[in-house]
């Protein structure tokens, strides 16, 4: 009752919405890097928001699957296809026992979510089946999947007497709104945000931002042209988030995402807002962006309605999830 | 008590700070407020993490928005820390933990020892004095799990961290940093200058609490041969 990995990808991690409450021991929430696409592609095979999933990175996996099982893909465009044949993307997908998924090429997007119904059968870590690389633990051995590793799967009846080949389920989640249109990047100014001087201020909200190879699910570099500061003062070190923009000494831009570490000493020139950290999320190595300033009231505005429609969509999704079950 | 500056960290979490210095009495309150926000907790609170001079509300907005009415998530999480900066008292109820700790002082565990005596115009013995001869606060956890953030450390044993940090720093290695002195729980590149190596282990990832130390913690430091650092060593390396 598992599936297994016939070929590792270059950075395959078990995921979920993080284990939050632990940064007094300095143990970030980690978890999933798009928390749009890993939500709903949970809610496409009926499982809780924050069941454990496999985050993908493209060179992908080939992954086997020992039993039959509703899955889907959301995330980046990676050409996903079983057993030869491509299928789509944001729809809940009936795969059989000896079908093989793989990925063909990276179209578009950084990050692939694969989710399963049920989830994984894993022993979570201090309340949480994210991987925590830096000390090893969570997720799947605390690392990530290699070659061979077989990952158990909690037991699932459904689908029953479905007989052929793999199914893809008609219908779909419409998942555009969340991820454009256009390359802006929205955040909020930061506590240092007036450090800057206007000129820079200027600059961070007209020039475009490429994010360089250095980039992980720690944090992102970005480059741009430098930026200058009217105050500078030593900051003491203190918390900080996923989606805050820290300025180095040099002048470079570090956007820290869901591996952050829990405390920073560097000047926070902004946050990204939460409800573009999935867009932000699925951007790679020489793609370009735009940043653009807006207040907390709208920042808190998307987000709220980004939870609604998520909220809705799981709904949906349930419910269609079980009008097809009542039909087979 | 200094002026307090309470600020949004984005969407999400709420900071508020006293000071900019590192002042055991400003840290004292942030920990009182600490103590009064988990016995006074809201729908949707994610974390609240401490450091030297703040302390940072995490929260889920959606769920603190879907749980009563309100004009903002950030309005009512920094009226929260207000009413705790107000009903706190100075100190946290919880005395503070001494706890002790072995060091080795001595080659290899020591690489930036002769650095130290050189720069410092002291002998090995005098470093050891200064570092053993006070208790440290530990002020915050952060840069990896279990990492204790403690000062202050004696003025004629300050020096600045390393230009280039080192690539690999061993498990147990304590540092000085400016007023600091911290210890690596974990292998990991670093740029405080080694002073010592406790052969405690101060993150154990099955245990619970995982780490050795808390904020709050008191911390004192006492000197160990290579011989006992070898005997009592509970790293791998």
């Amino acid at each position: 009752m598992s599936l297994e990995i016939l070929k590792a990808g270059v950075l395959d991690t078990v995921q979920d919405a993080g284990r939050p409450g632990y940064r007094k021991w300095g143990i970030g929430p980690g978890g999933v890097m798009d928390h749009y696409a890993s939500h709903v592609a949970n809610a496409l095979v009926g499982n809780a928001a924050h069941a454990a999933l496999l985050e993908m990175h493209f060179p992908a996996p080939h992954i086997f699957f020992h039993r039959d099982a509703i899955v889907s893909l959301t995330g980046a465009e990676m050409v996903p296809t079983l057993q030869g044949s491509e299928v789509p993307l944001w729809k809940p997908l009936i795969v059989k026992a000896g079908n093989t998924l793989t990925f063909q090429r990276r179209n578009k997007g950084a990050r692939c979510y694969l989710a399963i119904r049920g989830g994984v059968a894993l022993a979570p870590w201090m309340g949480s089946h994210s991987t925590n690389l830096k000390v090893n633990a969570g997720g799947f051995q605390g690392r990530a999947l290699r070659k061979g590793d077989v990952i158990p799967m909690h037991d699932d009846t459904f689908p029953k007497g479905i007989t052929g080949a793999f199914k893809v389920l008609p219908w779909s989640v419409n998942h555009t709104a969340a991820y454009g249109p256009g390359d802006e990047i929205f955040f909020t100014p930061g506590h240092e945000w007036n450090w800057l001087s206007e000129r820079s201020r200027r600059d961070v909200v007209t020039q475009s931002f490429v994010i360089e190879s250095s980039s992980d699910r720690m944090a992102y570099h970005v480059g741009h042209s430098a930026l200058i500061f009217r105050k500078k003062q030593e900051l003491l070190s203190s918390a900080v988030c996923a989606g805050t923009i820290q300025a180095l000494p040099g002048g470079n831009l570090l956007i820290l995402m869901a591996d952050h570490q829990t405390t920073g000493g560097y000047p926070r020139i902004g946050h990204v807002a939460t409800a573009h950290l999935p867009r932000l999320a699925q951007l790679n190595a020489s793609d370009r962006f735009r940043l653009k300033k807006i207040s907390v009231e709208e920042s808190e505005k998307m987000l709220l309605s980004l939870g609604r429609d998520l909220r809705d969509i799981h709904a949906a999704c349930c419910k269609k999830l079980e009008d097809y079950e009542a039909i087979h | 008590m200094p002026e307090y500056a309470i600020f949004p960290l984005g969407d999400q979490a709420v900071t508020f700070s006293l000071g900019n210095t590192i002042q055991i009495r400003n840290h004292r309150k942030v920990m009182a407020m600490q103590h009064w926000l988990r016995q006074h907790p809201f729908p949707g609170l994610l974390d609240i993490a401490v450091a030297y001079n703040s302390i940072t509300v995490v929260y889920d907005l959606y769920l603190l928005h879907t749980s009563q009415e309100m004009e903002s998530g950030f309005g009512y999480v920094r009226d929260l820390l207000l009413e705790a900066y107000r009903q706190s008292g100075l100190r946290s109820d919880t005395t503070p933990g001494l706890k002790r700790i072995p060091v080795c002082y001595e080659s290899p565990c020591a690489p930036d020892m002769e650095y130290i005596m050189a720069e410092k115009d002291l002998s090995r013995d005098r470093v050891i004095a200064l570092h053993t001869g006070r208790n440290y606060q530990v002020y915050m956890i952060g840069f990896l799990p279990g990492f204790p953030y403690m000062a202050e450390v004696d003025p004629m044993l300050m020096l600045p961290r390393k230009t280039t940090p080192r690539g690999k720093v061993e498990a147990g290695s304590v540092g000085i940093a400016g007023v600091q002195t911290g210890i690596y729980p974990v292998v990991s590149p670093g740029g405080w200058q080694i002073i010592g190596r406790t052969p405690l282990r101060l993150f154990i990832r099955e245990s619970n609490p995982p780490v050795f130390l808390e904020p709050g913690d008191q911390v004192q430091f006492y000197e160990i041969t290579s011989g006992e650092f070898r005997k009592m060593n509970q790293h791998n390396a």
